[in-house]
């Protein structure tokens, strides 16, 4: 049973908090080295697209914004399973936590989107079925966001919210391969598992470095929100009373 | 490195506007996120502190 012990450590919101508290200033570390890096190659040494000129370089925030939107949701939508199934509390807390930081990359998703749409298609905005897919997966954040605030028990807003996060998870491969399944006038992928990457190696390796730029920007703004949420959620244990008065045990 | 000056830099080959307000925004939202999260886990602290409820939870 040890190994079964081990596995479930960190399930226990306390000591969530902990090790979250310990890893969110490495997340910030690596976030903001990696942005760096990733701007640094992709503004100053990358060279201009030959067809785009400049304008491509919104590539190197987009495409980072629009995966992370999608695979969020794919992680919020898991916890929340985690969390109505097994009824285990901090799965749902870590599910109400990615929900603002994957509406706001399906925001910047859209917004950058419609910043590089005007200069290469003419327009800010077309209702083809990429762009519409992304806008209906920004309303399904703040749809589960809005549902969960707005009921009182908190177990009983979690479980809601599980559902509607589940139901929704069909909109992510819908999103994926809508450039595929539809004729979008959105471009295809330009990296995918099966085929070599359509662009020259610089600027993809500027975009991979965004990407785990975004990656750890997400672990380092999620956990610190959880600990948030653990705190009002455990308001009244005697853990976070000694915390929050500093180490000091305090009568119940 | 591509640019042969600061200036060509922020004009980005005629569409500074379209770049920097992609990049601009990225990063206002990213500074404000982080922020709101960390007042959030302040405030949930102070509380716990003072024993106030919150009405939201």
């Amino acid at each position: 049973m040890t190994s079964r012990l081990r596995l479930y450590t960190f399930a226990a919101p306390s000591r969530f908090y902990s090790l979250a508290g310990w890893l969110v200033p490495m997340f910030w570390v690596l976030a903001i080295g990696l942005s760096a890096v990733g701007l640094y190659i992709g503004l100053l040494v990358a060279p201009s697209d030959a067809t785009q000129g400049d304008s491509y370089r919104i590539i190197f925030i987009h495409v980072p914004a629009a995966w992370m939107s999608m695979l969020l949701y794919l992680v919020m939508a898991f916890w929340a399973a985690i969390g109505w199934a097994f009824n285990a509390r901090m799965a749902s807390i870590m599910a109400r936590a990615i929900a603002p930081t994957g509406a706001m990359f399906t925001f910047l998703a859209l917004w950058t989107g419609a910043l590089w749409g005007k200069p290469t298609w003419g327009t800010w905005w077309v209702w083809d079925a990429r762009l519409t897919s992304e806008l209906i997966l920004l309303f399904l954040y703040l749809g589960y966001i809005a549902l969960v605030e707005a009921i009182d028990d908190p177990r009983r807003a979690d479980q809601a919210g599980a559902l509607l996060a589940l139901v929704g998870a069909i909109n992510v491969p819908v999103i994926y391969f809508s450039v595929s399944w539809w004729n979008t006038l959105h471009q295809g992928a330009s990296v995918s598992v099966t085929s070599s990457p359509k662009m020259a190696s610089i600027m993809l390796t500027a975009m991979l470095i965004m990407s785990l730029a975004c990656w750890a920007y997400a672990f380092a703004v999620v956990f610190t929100r959880a600990r948030a949420m653990v705190l009002e959620r455990e308001r009244h244990t005697a853990w976070v009373a000694e915390l929050a008065n500093g180490g000091k045990v305090v009568a119940a | 490195m591509n640019w042969q000056s600061p200036a060509e830099f922020f004009s980005m080959g005629g569409y500074g506007l379209y770049v920097w307000g992609s990049f601009g925004v990225s990063l206002l939202l990213m500074i404000a996120e982080p922020w709101l999260a960390v007042r959030r886990r302040r405030r949930a602290l102070r509380e716990a502190a003072s024993g106030e409820e919150r009405a939201d939870w």
